[in-house]
């Protein structure tokens, strides 16, 4: 036979032979799949963060459509996302307030200093690991910038030696939260005028003091002044209960120290 | 026997697929950024590379090459060689991926990402034809093949652990993300270069 024709044979018969296999296979092994779990997918944030508690943007439409989970989850995407979700499986799409990451530290450069010089690998992780950190405070904020590298949307730096967060680009997806070893950054519901107190430090007041002059010294001033009794001292460190909070800022005013603002107006 | 093991051994550590062949560099650098995942993907592709060799080896041998009893070739249509793997291996892949996800939609789900990937891989397509050329019998081949894949495993765990270390450490501006990966990956490399003789010694078979 004509070795050209016999290649051209060949090759066309492997190629039907494997068409036919194909097709058959897709048919017997056809799995159903829910086409609304295709348009979820496409209408989440596509971040893959893991905010919402699943294994991606896929995995969390899958459980929006098989196992019934709430639609208000995608925290990237916020209510426009809960809305066209919802609206693909026809329910209401509740609230969502936005979740925004904050950290909670007040020691800038000058306003804390460091215990020692430190030349290893450059990350918080590292830092923590030699004597709970450069830091005078061992709560506070390492500065190194491990939630920079793990944020996937430019939303968080270390400006004048804290880390900062871009409240416009932050999405509240908590990738930032999970990796600081201080666990300085939470994540709250951004409100107007609800404050934080932006310190960590569980020390005696006079031992914050000399690590920090901005450092809660858990003198109980913000917890007397407020009229909800939302704020609760408990190891020298003070702590606002945001669903009591009502956004006097009595607080605010009366701290001291000045740990605590709204980080929605900063 | 011992030749089944030394070209087991030496798949992995002296005829490295990735660190001493330099094929399947491509997910070598995308897929070993984090363990897990560098895991899986050579787990796909060890699991592909041998069911890719039981099919492309029948095919060489009965049906592009045929020999007569006395060794002459029946036709030669050892050309077709590439074009042909690579169908069979798309074939393969897929006729796969539609089995896991049918049958065992646990590991569909572990695989999932990784088997698309590898439809187009040169290290797939490495093996079977260095099987092939190496002269390797059935057994050989489907053994050197897994010796590959197990290689491949190696390799990305190994560098999945340099590749942290780079990470965190310091890099002059100019050398920052794929150069300093890069060196890396070559120093890794050079360092398989050690392991050159080593299966022969063991095995005491004369080089």
């Amino acid at each position: 036979m004509n070795p050209i024709l016999m290649a051209i044979v060949l090759v066309t018969v492997i190629g039907l032979i494997g068409a036919v296999i194909l097709v058959a296979a897709s048919i017997f092994m056809y799995v159903p799949v829910d086409e609304r779990v295709e348009k979820i997918t496409a209408v989440l944030a596509g971040a893959n963060c893991g905010a919402c508690g699943c294994a991606g943007c896929a995995d969390y439409a899958k459980s929006i459509v098989e196992d019934g989970n709430a639609v208000n989850k995608c925290t990237p995407g916020g209510a426009a996302c809960a809305a066209k979700v919802a609206e693909i499986m026809g329910v209401d799409a509740g609230s969502s307030t936005p979740m925004k990451a904050v950290v909670a530290c007040s020691g800038t450069c000058g306003k804390t200093g460091k215990k020692y010089e430190f030349q290893g690998v450059q990350s918080c992780q590292a830092v923590k690991g030699l004597y709970g950190g450069d830091g005078l405070c061992k709560f506070g904020c390492l500065g190194y910038g491990d939630c920079t590298r793990a944020c996937a949307f430019d939303a968080i730096h270390i400006v004048d030696g804290i880390a900062k967060v871009d409240r416009e680009k932050c999405t509240g997806c908590g990738a930032c939260a999970a990796v600081c070893p201080n666990a300085v950054i939470s994540i709250v519901p951004e409100h107007k005028r609800k404050p934080v107190v932006l310190c960590q430090n569980k020390d005696k007041g006079p031992d914050t003091r000399k690590a920090c002059t901005a450092g809660c010294i858990g003198c109980m001033k913000c917890a007397k002044a407020c009229p909800k009794e939302a704020i609760t001292v408990e190891n020298f460190l003070a702590k606002i209960d945001q669903d009591k909070c009502v956004g006097c800022q009595l607080c605010v005013k009366e701290c001291p120290m000045g740990v605590i603002h709204v980080p929605a107006n900063e | 026997m011992v030749k089944l093991a030394v070209i087991f051994f030496t798949m992995i550590l002296v005829d490295n697929y990735v660190l001493a062949k330099f094929l399947g560099i491509c997910p070598f650098l995308g897929v070993s950024k984090k363990l897990d995942s560098a895991v899986g993907m050579s787990l796909a592709v060890t699991f592909v590379m041998v069911l890719a060799t039981a099919a492309t080896w029948p095919i060489q041998t009965f049906l592009l090459t045929p020999a007569n009893p006395d060794g002459s070739l029946k036709w030669d249509m050892g050309y077709l060689q590439t074009i042909v793997f690579i169908l069979i291996i798309a074939i393969l892949v897929q006729l796969l991926e539609n089995f896991l996800k049918k049958f065992i939609p646990a590991l569909y789900k572990s695989l999932g990402v990784y088997l698309p990937l590898i439809t187009t891989n040169c290290t797939i397509l490495g093996v079977t034809i260095l099987n092939l050329d190496n002269g390797y019998d059935f057994i050989e081949s489907i053994v050197c093949a897994a010796g590959a894949g197990i290689g491949f495993l190696v390799a990305m765990v190994l560098f999945s652990g340099v590749r942290r270390r780079v990470e965190q450490a310091v890099t002059p501006k100019c050398f920052e993300g794929l150069p300093i990966t890069l060196v890396a990956a070559a120093v890794t490399s050079l360092s398989f270069m050690g392991f050159g003789g080593i299966i022969d010694a063991i095995f005491n078979v004369a080089a």
